[in-house]
């Protein structure tokens, strides 16, 4: 690849330096000028990331003060997009919601896709009978719809946030295991595989070396695309009253209240952090759609 | 196709296993004794260690794991899946009540989702890049987006506010009343088909536009065949394949969104019933519920995969 890029280069002289590596800000543009809903999806998570970060600077209530006066206050008074029926601020509740949503997105995404990840190459590299029990584990686990097996975790663990980082672990890890796996199957039957394992390099190095590096493409794609999933799969467990404990403003509990019982007198209590949701994941399922096409296109359509 | 059929059902009964397993074993991480909890939650706290000792007996939780799963496993095996803690009675005299409504919705569903899917499908891959191509693949990204519980929330506000409709509070069976039944059923089945509609219309949009290309569309329409009948008998005939698959696979994730659907529209589901249960801590019928749709699932995926293997060679020898 850099044999054939700098004999390249070489006929063109002068561009060398341009080539080589484009700044961070250059590359940025380059993307958001290939794919531009994938720039739009990677700004408006951005966007929100921000707003969770600094949400105590930005929410202009209190999200937990409740106010008898505020109570189903329709949006566009003093509360911006109105009063649950406690009286406490819808915008200011979706601003903290969007720190428990994006958190725990976040957290199960990180220690589900990297343990898949390790577990599928794993499984591949070691073959044999290990491959073969992990592969009835991963079938078995793939047989429930993920939200009957995160609602059966929750009913086993107890209502908390813990809990439910731990179930959305369990539900990601069989499918990116099954996806690593294909993929390391196929790795390691290429000749580079073959050149490290005939000078005799450890199995570590050559899982280290030339196999993880080489699924990097996949888990960042893997970790993108089942975000929005973990963040819907949250919600749905706050909004049946089974996930996060309901005191806590989280989007997905936030329309428990809204939906149940004011859709008629209330909708704005259920539209708004519906909205939330949809957005979040929208925007999320843009930026892994682009980059799948660019890391991985492989992948499309696989999960 | 016999040694393609006898692998994939070789496959097929250890998975079936290891779902019982995983779900018994999920259900014995609840912390502390679940005897223990009967007896504070319902007595008040007033009880003897004999009464303790007589609901470990009653409950089998005094034995060891292995015994139990395998006692267990003996009654779900002749369709005995134990006696439920809140309704006091065997769980599936409840379920039996239960499970062809649910098994409706996720059918009624997924045909409403085929019906309206695959016609936008067929006209967005026939003319690409035209108004309706775009609206067809907005609603895509949308539907793939939106969370089920607020495309149901969506439906009965915009039904309540255009038509004044609620959701009913009685339900009537198929059997007894079944145009009381599809009335109350053709909404949450709509809210529930949205996913797989987007999902399908998807699939079938871009299964069409690879078939378009092909051969034998030219040559159907060299031949001096009506349009229509080249799109439908040459082209559709072919794209169907990969969508009813789709379909069938899908059927797993559509029964974990009847759960969220049941809810909403309190239908007397298995899906409402699981939550229910969860709230009562009623966990011989979680386990129960848990394990069916588990079964449900993975003999449907085993039914696809033996159907696409029959009529699609290619598959049975990759």
């Amino acid at each position: 690849m850099s044999m054939l890029r700098s004999a390249d280069t070489m006929q063109a002289e002068a561009p060398l330096k341009l080539r080589s590596k484009p700044s961070p800000p250059a590359a940025l543009f380059h993307f958001a000028r290939r794919h531009p809903l994938g720039a739009l999806g990677g700004a408006i998570l951005a966007a929100m990331i921000l707003v969770a970060i600094f949400a105590p600077f930005l929410a202009p209530h209190d999200p937990q003060a409740t106010s008898v006066a505020q109570q189903y206050a329709p949006p566009g008074g003093e509360r911006i997009l109105g009063g649950d029926h406690l009286g406490r601020d819808v915008l200011s509740r979706l601003i903290y919601g969007a720190r428990i949503s994006l958190s725990v997105g976040l957290l199960s995404v990180g220690i589900g896709v990297t343990a898949g990840t390790l577990l599928g190459v794993f499984s591949a590299y070691a073959g044999g009978t290990v491959d073969l029990v992990v592969q009835r584990l991963v079938d078995a686990l793939m047989g429930f719809p993920p939200i009957i097996l995160a609602l059966g975790l929750m009913a086993a663990l107890g209502a908390s946030m813990n809990n439910v980082v731990i179930a959305l672990v369990v539900i990601l890890l069989p499918g990116t295991t099954r996806v690593i796996r294909s993929q390391t199957l196929s790795i390691k039957e290429l000749d580079y595989v073959m050149a490290a394992r005939s000078i005799d390099a450890s199995p570590a190095r050559i899982v280290l070396r030339h196999i993880l590096p080489n699924v990097a493409a996949t888990y960042i794609v893997l970790s993108t695309i089942t975000l929005g999933f973990a963040i819907v799969v949250e919600a749905s467990l706050s909004f049946l009253g089974v996930g996060i404990p309901p005191d806590v403003p989280t989007w997905g509990g936030m329309l428990t209240l809204g939906a149940s019982r004011y859709v008629n007198t209330a909708p704005w209590l259920a539209i708004f952090p519906g909205i939330a949701i949809t957005l979040v994941v929208f925007a999320i399922n843009l930026l892994g759609d682009s980059l799948r096409d660019i890391l991985d296109p492989k992948l499309r359509g696989g999960i | 196709m016999r040694q393609y059929a006898t692998k994939r059902i070789g496959l097929f009964i250890p998975t079936v296993l290891l779902i019982t397993i995983i779900v018994f074993v999920v259900m014995r991480l609840v912390p502390g004794d679940p005897a223990l909890a009967i007896l504070e939650g319902e007595g008040g706290g007033v009880y003897t260690q004999q009464d303790l000792a007589n609901l470990r007996a009653e409950l089998g939780t005094d034995r060891p794991i292995v015994v139990q799963y395998v006692d267990w496993i003996g009654g779900v095996i002749r369709g005995d899946f134990g006696d439920s803690i809140w309704f006091r009675s065997p769980v599936m005299i409840e379920l039996n009540r239960r499970i062809p409504v649910t098994v409706e919705l996720a059918v009624l569903s997924t045909i409403l989702a085929i019906l309206i899917a695959v016609p936008f499908g067929v006209l967005s891959a026939i003319k690409p890049d035209s108004l309706l191509d775009y609206g067809a693949r907005s609603f895509t990204l949308v539907g793939i987006a939106i969370p089920q519980f607020f495309a149901a929330i969506i439906l009965i506000l915009f039904l309540v506010k255009a038509f004044g409709w609620l959701p009913p509070l009685g339900y009537a069976t198929l059997w007894e009343d079944p145009l009381t039944n599809l009335q109350q059923m053709i909404f949450p089945a709509l809210a529930l088909a949205f996913y797989e509609m987007a999902f399908i219309a998807r699939v079938t949009r871009s299964s069409m536009m690879e078939i378009l290309r092909e051969d034998y569309m030219r040559t159907a329409r060299a031949k001096g065949l009506a349009e229509w009948i080249v799109v439908l008998r040459h082209g559709l005939k072919n794209a169907l394949l990969p969508i009813l698959t789709i379909s069938g696979w899908q059927f797993g994730r559509l029964f974990g969104g009847t759960v969220i659907i049941e809810t909403i529209f309190l239908i007397p589901g298995m899906g409402r019933i699981l939550i229910e249960s969860i709230f009562h801590r009623d966990f011989p019928m979680i386990q129960a519920i848990i394990v069916i749709i588990g079964l449900f699932i993975v003999t449907i995926n085993l039914l696809v995969d033996l159907l696409y293997g029959w009529l699609d060679p290619r598959i049975r020898y990759s």
